[in-house]
């Protein structure tokens, strides 16, 4: 396999855990919504809660797509 | 025919502005620089109009006093009333951030001049989040003193798992100078190479005509619409998850926990 292709394929390969970290956000912002239904009073109090919760999901999935252009632009060894 | 390949990267490049002998010597004055200052600028209009003390605010120092109240918000909620002490800092980094995350989405491309996004890159971010943690630190020692260190052992925690938890928090300590400037830089910078990339799918749609070459076009024209949207939130998004972080942080530092 020529070696470019293969980089390719590995930058393709890590930006699966892109698709990971966007389910975590959905379950966060899902089970944020799932509970400030139940107890709208106590929703606006939680929104800083929440956006801790959805920084820590998105973090992994930013840092997946930044190993995938690090193998996609790394100079061909 | 072969498209022409797609350059992503090429909008991230720091240039020198000037002339040659300038772009030579070692004051160098570059494009990331000049977008710098006109964030700086835009941010201290915007502050001066709405800063002249109206005793009957008008929209332009009601958007300020909404602004300020914001921020003034997130540290009063997470630090307490110290808060105030530490606002200078956290307002900065969330203005800052937020302005410059927002010229750079902005379509100045159509009249001549490419935005840079300042916050693309992580010597900007880093060099703020190691400002934030240089705050941590300094007000954790000078607060407590070697006491300081107990943050890395919660309140109630059985003797047997002091010991297996104290480096874990000491390590989850260690990351988050790293994780906080990561943030907004990775951001910024996956939306723009997003943006480049499906302006790109216009472009070569266009050119290659036909039904099947327009109908890409449009699409790729549409998505790059809602893209832009998306970036003006994420934006926003990523700003105020920086103060938020900076402030609990700093009050992991004032209250230890």
């Amino acid at each position: 396999m020529e070696l470019s292709s293969a980089q390719v394929i590995g930058a393709g390969i890590a930006a699966i855990g892109v698709g990971a970290a966007a389910a975590g956000v959905g379950y966060v912002f899902g089970s944020f919504l799932q509970g400030a239904l139940r107890n709208p009073g106590a929703a606006g109090g939680q929104t800083g809660t929440l956006y801790i919760g959805f920084a820590a999901a998105e973090l992994l999935g930013l840092m997946a797509f930044a190993v995938a252009m690090i193998i996609l632009y790394a100079p061909p060894a | 025919m072969a498209a022409p390949s797609i350059d992503p990267m090429h909008q991230f490049q720091i240039a020198p502005i000037g002339s040659e002998a300038l772009a030579a010597s070692p004051f160098q004055f570059t494009n990331s620089a000049l977008w710098m200052l006109i964030v700086l600028a835009v941010i201290l209009i915007f502050m001066w109009g709405g800063t002249r003390r109206q005793l009957v605010p008008g929209r332009w120092q009601a958007a300020v006093e909404m602004l300020t109240g914001f921020v003034d918000n997130i540290t009063r909620s997470s630090i307490g009333k110290d808060g105030r002490k530490y606002l200078p800092w956290v307002f900065t980094a969330f203005v800052f951030i937020l302005v410059a995350n927002w010229i750079g989405a902005m379509p100045f491309a159509i009249v001549g001049p490419h935005p840079f996004t300042v916050t693309s890159h992580f010597s900007v971010t880093g060099m703020m989040s190691i400002i934030s943690f240089a705050i941590v630190l300094g007000v954790g020692f000078w607060k407590h003193g070697l006491g300081f260190f107990s943050l890395f052992v919660p309140h109630g925690t059985p003797a047997v798992m002091k010991v297996l938890i104290a480096p874990v928090e000491f390590i989850s300590f260690l990351v988050r100078p790293f994780s906080l400037g990561l943030r907004p830089f990775i951001a910024m910078f996956a939306g723009h190479v997003l943006l480049e990339v499906f302006g790109n799918f216009v472009v070569q749609g266009l050119n290659a005509g036909g039904p099947m070459g327009y109908g890409i076009g449009l699409l790729a024209f549409v998505f790059v619409i809602f893209v832009n949207a998306l970036e003006l939130l994420v934006g926003a998004i990523q700003a105020f998850v920086f103060a938020l972080l900076t402030a609990l942080y700093i009050n992991d530092a004032v209250n230890l926990h």
